[in-house]
């Protein structure tokens, strides 16, 4: 017997060696990992990747091919009328039904999932994300932003346990995107746990507490966004020469130096481990003349780009 | 507003309603595509054959051509309303990729299927209603048996609303679409007996006419309308339930799968 209620103290979601192949090679290659009730969860990745079939597998919308999703403790085949229930989906490509205005638009989803109308949790949605000027106007009409805005206050209209958010900030100007994490971290903080996509590495790095990186179907990395940053990040040094260097210091060859700037900038990479006091007593000894000092953390656009090899590959969109 | 997210109620079947409600939403939005076209169509085919030719030309003892053309016209809306409502409706959802709002939701897939059909045989039915009601012009029909009829007419439209969807799942753009109407439905109804007794016919082309799967909704339906028939009507709608019925599993298993529409 199985159970038939959403469990609160199991994994908001749990994926099991999910596997997916449309005509060619497997897109998704057999991947688990665990979303815990009320986190923030980063899956990142660069286009092609995988992450789209996965949250698509997730939400039902393409059917699985091989493994398991449970959300709350339920199969999200076996239990789909539940699942999809505590499930919202905000997905990439804005599809929205031009027929209706948005706030008939809005009673018509929540039916869909079998809840009451709730005219205040409908009417605080269409206040939260500046849709009330608009409320009478056929979707077709709304702008692009709007629209964008439209499906995520679908995505919450019967207020889901878990909120999947597909490049929520793709094409959405800097102040609603603000105002759109504000939102997002507003739900969080009221329980409901997130699945985040992003192009804005930066934005998962605030956002995110754990962080999975794919690449060609596969999880590459898998860790919290702090120690992910800490163990696989570099530091570097950054150093304002008061005279041009030809060429970067042969003494510093192990450290691959860059020099940019017209010989005045030098960029060394602080080894794992090692304290940038050790780095700069080499750099003295050398006689270099120094005009500023920089150190620059480590940040998540740049372990994605050596993870996933995009720089290598001559390049692509984060 | 805190945002509060407390235990909601949830309902089995409110899904079911909600799609039902927004298909018919939807074909009321563009009534003068979904309604009034069909209709002024219908009247047209009524005026020359009620008006002009109706007194004229006899193909039935006992009947005008009048009355005998009208059921055939009736059926005819109810069958041409009930395919276009339920196949581009769903085929636009795929072709626009807003059929994932649905895909998304806890919409079985027998409460789909349903809110389709229903919706698709409120406009069928709506028509024929309609075409009807403009036929008094021209003509008195005998009624003789009102609930055959009209369980005809269902069984009409809510096969056709199957044959609807499957046209939808298997159209893989305008085109395709429009070649299931052009070259699929269009042919069945005109050689399937609305504008003449298939029992006129030759030998050959009336055993072929057999074949015609509309041929006994129409016939089964002029029966319950006039009386008389070239089939006895439990033969004719014993046929057109077989199909619906065999129509409609086809339409569960594909929609079940999510064939063409959850990949």
């Amino acid at each position: 017997m199985h159970a038939t209620t959403a469990n609160q103290t199991s994994p908001a979601l749990k994926i099991t060696d999910l596997r997916k192949r449309f005509d060619g090679p497997e897109v998704v290659k057999g991947i688990s990992f665990e979303i815990r009730a009320g986190e923030i969860f980063g899956l990142l990745g660069p286009n092609g990747a995988g992450k789209s079939t996965t949250i698509n597998m997730i939400a039902g919308v393409t059917r699985i091919g091989g493994g398991r999703v449970e959300i709350f403790g339920l199969d999200n085949v076996r239990d789909y009328r539940l699942t999809r229930r505590l499930t919202g989906v905000m997905h990439q490509e804005i599809v929205i039904d031009n027929f209706f205005t948005i706030d008939r638009s809005l009673r018509i989803h929540s039916g869909y999932f079998g809840v009451d109308d709730d005219p205040a949790w409908r009417n605080m949605l269409i206040d939260r994300l500046g849709l009330r000027p608009h409320l009478g106007k056929v979707i077709i009409k709304l702008s692009g932003g709007l629209k964008r805005r439209m499906m995520i206050a679908k995505a919450l209209i019967h207020k889901p346990k878990l909120l999947i958010l597909d490049e929520p900030t793709a094409g959405v100007d800097v102040e609603l995107r603000h105002s759109l994490w504000d939102f997002v971290r507003e739900i969080n903080n009221q329980g409901t746990s997130i699945l985040l996509t992003t192009h804005y590495l930066e934005e998962a790095e605030q956002m995110c507490e754990r962080i999975a990186i794919m690449n060609h179907g596969e999880i590459l990395a898998l860790e919290k966004t702090s120690s992910l940053l800490q163990r696989c990040g570099r530091r570097e040094l950054v150093l304002q020469l008061k005279h041009p260097l030809a060429s970067p210091p042969p003494e510093l060859a192990d450290l691959e130096p860059r020099l940019e700037g017209e010989g005045l900038i030098l960029t060394l990479p602080v080894p794992r481990g090692a304290a940038s006091g050790e780095l700069l007593g080499r750099i003295s000894s050398l006689g270099l003349q120094v005009a500023e000092i920089e150190t620059r953390q480590p940040n998540l656009e740049d372990i994605f780009i050596e993870m996933t090899g995009l720089k290598n590959n001559g390049g692509g969109e984060a | 507003m805190k945002l509060v997210f407390g235990n909601r109620r949830y309902h089995r079947w409110q899904p079911f309603w909600t799609l039902t409600q927004k298909e018919i939403r939807r074909f009321l939005r563009v009534s003068s595509q979904t309604l009034l076209a069909p209709i002024i169509s219908a009247s047209l085919y009524l005026f020359v054959f009620g008006a002009t030719l109706g007194e004229r030309i006899s193909v039935l003892e006992g009947f005008s051509y009048a009355q005998f053309v009208i059921p055939g016209l009736i059926l005819m809306g109810v069958i041409n309303n009930s395919f276009a409502n339920t196949s581009s409706s769903l085929f636009m959802s795929r072709y626009l990729g807003n059929i994932v709002d649905l895909l998304v939701t806890p919409i079985s897939p027998p409460q789909f299927i349903c809110a389709y059909t229903l919706a698709a045989m409120i406009r069928g039915t709506g028509v024929g209603l309609a075409v009807w009601l403009i036929s008094t012009l021209f003509a008195k029909l005998p009624w003789a048996h009102p609930p055959a009829a009209l369980a005809m007419a269902c069984l009409a439209s809510f096969l056709f609303a199957q044959f609807g969807l499957l046209a939808a799942i298997f159209a893989n753009n305008f085109d395709a679409l429009s070649m299931f109407t052009n070259f699929l439905i269009l042919p069945l109804i005109y050689l399937g007996g609305v504008f003449y007794p298939i029992s006129i016919l030759p030998g050959f082309w009336a055993g072929l006419s057999h074949l015609n799967p509309l041929f006994y909704l129409i016939d089964g339906f002029r029966h319950a309308v006039l009386g008389v028939g070239d089939l006895s009507f439990s033969v004719a709608f014993g046929v057109a339930a077989a199909q619906a019925i065999i129509l409609f599993s086809i339409v569960a298993l594909l929609i079940g799968k999510g064939y063409r529409l959850r990949n």
